[in-house]
């Protein structure tokens, strides 16, 4: 199967040497090779996590897809699967670990609770979404998804790893990539991004705000 | 002595290994249940469900994201069984259903279809409250799991013709439910008609 | 129901005592006593040296607003079994402080800290009170019913804004930041030094005095978590040590602090069970069984016959799926890498079929309501059930118990590492099968029997050592237990109705207070509701005991190996969902 994938299907291969024989595009090979070796990092949040446990472990064999080896160290996995409710006190290390990640890197946003706050969102300590502070490439729907539905958002990443064009990708243009900045943890999470806008919203002048406030509250 | 121990570890860990060969072999002969397939209870040594081209089959019960059922008319039209009563909205744990009322546009006053139904997938528990408790049967929980998607946006936002499934949908995936639901309103039916 | 727990001649032998410090709790619906803060060392003294309470379960807070009053409420237990005595402290909003527990109960200290963390009750002479849940320079104490969330929208669930005239939008769009935050007014973040554990470093106490030391090296600090492989989520300890013997320890926890609480206080009564789930996500079933039972009381309803057998088979049936797991990840801890979680995880997706079967998921079940159970249990599943106790589970826990009980290297590592002795398991507050594995008889199935958990026979396992090793036995132990109880309910189960009266979602529960508890995997999982007659509860706490299992942690690990620590945290076993909560 891996062969009939990989061929240039321009090319025409002569049936008996379809075993033994493949041309291909260099971004073709690469990307195949790369999506069938996605290292997950070895990181759980939740109950999500239970269930990628469950979709490493026997029934759901992650192996059969290249992905078996789960690193805990950030340095050495391809995929962040981001499996759980990511709470404001956890945020900033997620962002280092992001950070730490070497390209090319992938999110994978496992369950309603890291693709968008999930049934905890009203909570005073959830972020609505992880991908708030990080990119995320994969969203998985479902509160936990069950195995097979990460197995399917891992599918869906090879796709999207499998069309990735090498001059086009981030990573491999000259510019540098910036490491995300590391959110602070204030008298609320703070992102260093929003410095400005915090400073401007918490120094209006006072009738004004409270006008926000209650329009706020009753729309 | 010591080592013994971890020998003995050692060769469950192969018997299971030989299992695999066991039970395949053992499996040719008698008639399968679905009890009898690889990672189920009578399975032993491999227990791998080969995924995406073997699924393992969803109990009837299985819940994901709910759906709206529909009846489709002759004409084609989606005739929703929902009448927005607002029940689900209610119940909701995590407040992620959103309903607007339809309205009648000359009096303005309300007319028992939803003119907008939204549901949060973001924040969806798949819990089923809304289904439990919806009294039209008109809201049911989904067995398609496979949701993944590369863009969040407001694309998680279901809106009501991404929710809309049909009634013979329903039929499909829930037959025993949908059964039970049909021999209700038969009787109620026959009720109706014997008073 | 809640009249039960009254024992009144404890209290009138306080009141006798104590005459003018204590009172009854005489609200409707209400039990206890009420004692001033200044004579409420001296009222405990009393119960815990001459009256037997030796057991601290609970302590926790209730806020009265709009009444200028806040409550601490402690439920103190016999070792023995037994009622619990309710004690309850009445303090002003502005200031409140009230003596610790701690140098009596050291199984208090993080609860204490939890209750400083959530409603700002000072806790006088408590050794180390900083924030837990959340982190230093946490603007505000979020449980106070005065305190709003970012994403506020109303005080109580169902929010008016989704029928009927609901748009779909994003709630979070709506704040000037377009995120789930708020800051105080004057606020400038480049004030900031965004460094929150000083305290935390600081209440470590480590010498620099070389005499004390053994070894002529320097004393270190390492952290491990919130991001390790063996910390079993997001959980993180800081270890101080001396080579690679461990000094000093402090649980950092709060990782994945869902505000459960705060959420359900603005949920209706029913719309907390599928939340429950989400505490200690390995035994989703138990937690439900625990609320239901904790509503239940209050609202004076007793499940059908039938119900009651069927949440008692789930009950049983997540125990050993939460054992097992628990079993094959201490091993990998130990460093036998995934073999045997692999093969606990088979016995425990079977499980999982089943929950699926009859509940709709394999982990948020969602399956109890108060009277019943959502859903009857067909036969075929029965059969399934009966065919997966009788045949598969025995052969294949014994099986796990042969190649694990005899290796060597698992009794090396294991045997006489992590000791807790009996005392310290209960004067740490300890549950489940670590209290048991300290030689304590104490499940609350037995001590304070609920459901249908009197009339079944079973054995209270324990050992004697109080080591890991005895940890890891006293829970294979209780999943042959389990599968005993399970065979029982098979053979008995009876005909009849799920649900005791009509499904409502909107549940009638009086006013009044109840304290319910129940025998999960992890040990006595308790719940603290009080409701004023409203569609939600006025207060809604889980006494969670994998978060009460860590405090008495530092106390295992001190003198231990750096290596002992991962392996001693593994046979505590925690669920971070219900630690944080």
């Amino acid at each position: 199967m891996a062969e009939i994938d990989l061929n240039n299907p321009e090319i025409d291969v002569p049936a008996e040497l379809k075993q033994q024989i493949a041309v291909t595009t260099l971004d073709r090979i690469y990307n195949w090779s790369r999506s069938n070796s996605l290292w997950p990092m070895m990181f759980g949040l939740a109950c999500c996590a239970i269930e990628m446990i469950c979709t490493a472990a026997s029934r759901y064999d992650l192996s059969r897809f290249g992905m078996e080896v789960m690193r805990p160290s950030p340095r050495q996995a391809d995929v962040m699967i981001v499996s759980g409710t990511v709470t404001k006190k956890m945020v900033p290390q997620i962002v280092r670990l992001y950070n730490q990640m070497s390209e090319p890197k992938y999110v994978i946003a496992m369950g309603a609770c890291a693709s968008g706050g999930g049934p905890f969102k009203e909570g005073y300590n959830v972020v609505p979404g992880v991908d708030k502070f990080i990119p995320v490439d994969v969203y998985v729907a479902g509160c936990p998804p069950t195995p097979q539905a990460l197995l399917h958002g891992l599918i869906i990443l090879q796709k999207k790893i499998e069309g990735e064009h090498i001059p086009d990708t981030r990573w491999y243009k000259k510019c540098v990539v910036e490491a995300i900045p590391i959110p602070i943890l204030g008298p609320d999470i703070i992102d260093p991004r929003h410095f400005e806008l915090i400073k401007e919203e918490t120094h209006k002048p006072l009738p004004v705000v409270e006008e926000v406030v209650e329009g706020g509250e009753t729309a | 002595m010591n080592g013994i121990g971890i020998i003995k570890g050692l060769l469950i860990t192969l018997k299971h290994f030989f299992d695999t060969y066991i039970f395949d072999f053992g499996r040719k002969q008698k008639n399968l249940t679905p009890d009898d397939k690889r990672g189920m209870v009578n399975s032993s040594g491999l227990f791998t469900i080969q995924y995406p081209e073997e699924v393992l089959a969803a109990s009837e019960e299985f819940r994901v994201i709910p759906f709206l059922v529909y009846e489709t008319a002759e004409n084609g039209d989606h005739k929703y069984r929902c009448t927005s009563c607002g029940i689900c909205a209610k119940v909701c744990p995590t407040q992620c259903i959103f309903i607007t009322r339809k309205k009648d546009a000359e009096t303005g006053k309300p007319i028992p279809s939803p003119e907008e139904f939204y549901i949060d997938t973001d924040k969806c528990m798949n819990c089923g409250f809304c289904a439990e408790y919806c009294p039209f049967d008109a809201i049911k929980m989904n067995h398609d799991f496979e949701l993944a998607t590369y863009v969040r946006g407001d694309t998680h936002i279901y809106n009501k013709e991404m929710l809309g499934k049909p009634v013979e949908y329903y039929a499909k995936i829930r037959p025993v439910n949908y059964a039970l639901e049909v021999a209700e309103k038969a009787e109620k039916a026959e009720k109706a008609t014997a008073a | 129901m809640s009249d039960q727990i009254v024992i009144h001649p404890l209290y009138a032998k306080l009141l006798e005592k104590f005459p003018e410090s204590v009172v009854m709790d005489e609200r409707q619906g209400f039990s206890g006593i009420v004692v001033q803060a200044i004579t409420l060392l001296e009222v405990v003294k009393e119960l815990r040296d001459n009256l037997g309470y030796d057991y601290l379960s609970s302590v926790t807070a209730v806020d009265d607003f709009p009444e200028e009053r806040l409550e601490v409420i402690y439920h103190l237990f016999k070792s023995i079994g037994g009622a619990p005595v309710e004690i309850k402290v009445f303090l002003e909003r502005e200031e409140p402080v009230v003596p610790s527990l701690t140098p009596m109960y050291p199984g208090a200290e993080l609860q204490e800290r939890e209750v400083w963390d959530l409603y700002g009750i000072r806790f006088d002479d408590h050794p180390d009170l900083r924030r837990i849940l959340l982190w230093e320079g946490f603007e505000g104490f979020p449980l106070r019913k005065d305190w709003k969330e970012p994403l506020y929208e109303e005080d109580t669930k169902p929010f008016k804004s989704r029928w009927p005239e609901g748009k779909g939008e994003r709630k979070e769009l709506l704040n000037p930041y377009k995120d789930n935050v708020q800051y105080p007014r004057e606020f400038d973040p480049n004030t900031l030094s965004g460094d929150v554990d000083q305290a935390m470093y600081k209440s470590l106490e480590y010498s620099d005095d070389p005499n004390s030391r053994v070894l002529q090296t320097d004393q270190m600090v390492v952290n491990i978590g919130p991001q390790h492989p063996s910390t079993h989520g997001v959980f993180r300890m800081t270890v101080v040590m001396e080579g690679e013997t461990i000094v000093n320890l402090k649980p950092v926890v709060g990782y994945l602090h869902r505000n459960h609480e705060k959420i359900g206080e603005r949920n209706t009564w029913l719309q907390n069970m599928p939340y429950t789930d989400r505490l200690d996500y390995l035994a989703p079933m138990s937690n439900n069984f625990g609320y239901a039972i904790t509503v239940e009381k209050l609202m004076g309803i007793v499940p059908t016959e039938r119900a009651e057998y069927i949440r008692v088979m789930m009950a049983e049936l997540t125990r050993i799926a939460s054992h097992t797991m628990t079993t094959g990840f201490l091993l990998n801890d130990l460093g036998a890498y995934f073999t045997p979680a692999l093969y606990a995880l088979e016995e425990r997706e079977l499980i999982l079929d089943i929950f699926e079967e009859v509940a709709g998921s394999r982990m948020m079940v969602n399956y109890f309501r108060f009277g019943g159970v959502v859903r009857d249990v067909s036969p075929e599943v029965l059969k399934k059930i009966r065919h997966l106790v009788y045949n598969r589970l025995p052969r294949k826990i014994d099986e796990l118990d042969k190649y694990i009980s005899a290796n060597e290297i698992v009794r090396i590592r294991c045997e006489g590492v992590g000791v807790l002795t009996a005392d310290d398991a209960i004067a740490f507050s300890t549950t489940g099968p670590n209290l048991r594995a300290s030689g304590v008889p104490y499940d609350v199935r037995r001590a304070d029997p609920y459901s249908i958990y009197e009339s079944l026979d079973f054995d209270v396992c324990t050992r004697d050592h109080g080591d890991v090793f005895d940890r890891y036995r006293v829970r294979i132990d209780e999943i042959h237990q389990s599968i005993r109880i399970l065979k029982q309910v098979l053979d008995r189960i009876p005909e009849g109705p799920i649900m005791a009266g009509k499904p409502q979602y909107v549940a009638k529960v009086p006013a009044g207070e109840a304290y319910g508890r129940v025998e999960g995997p992890r040990g006595e999982l308790g719940f603290y509701v009080v409701s004023d007659g409203k569609p939600n509860p006025k207060r809604y706490h889980v006494r969670a005991p994998s978060f009460i299992n860590l405090t008495s942690l530092a106390q295992m690990c001190k003198g231990a190996k750096v290596a002992d620590a991962v392996t001693i945290l593994g046979a505590v076993d925690i669920v971070l969902g219900e630690v944080d909560r």
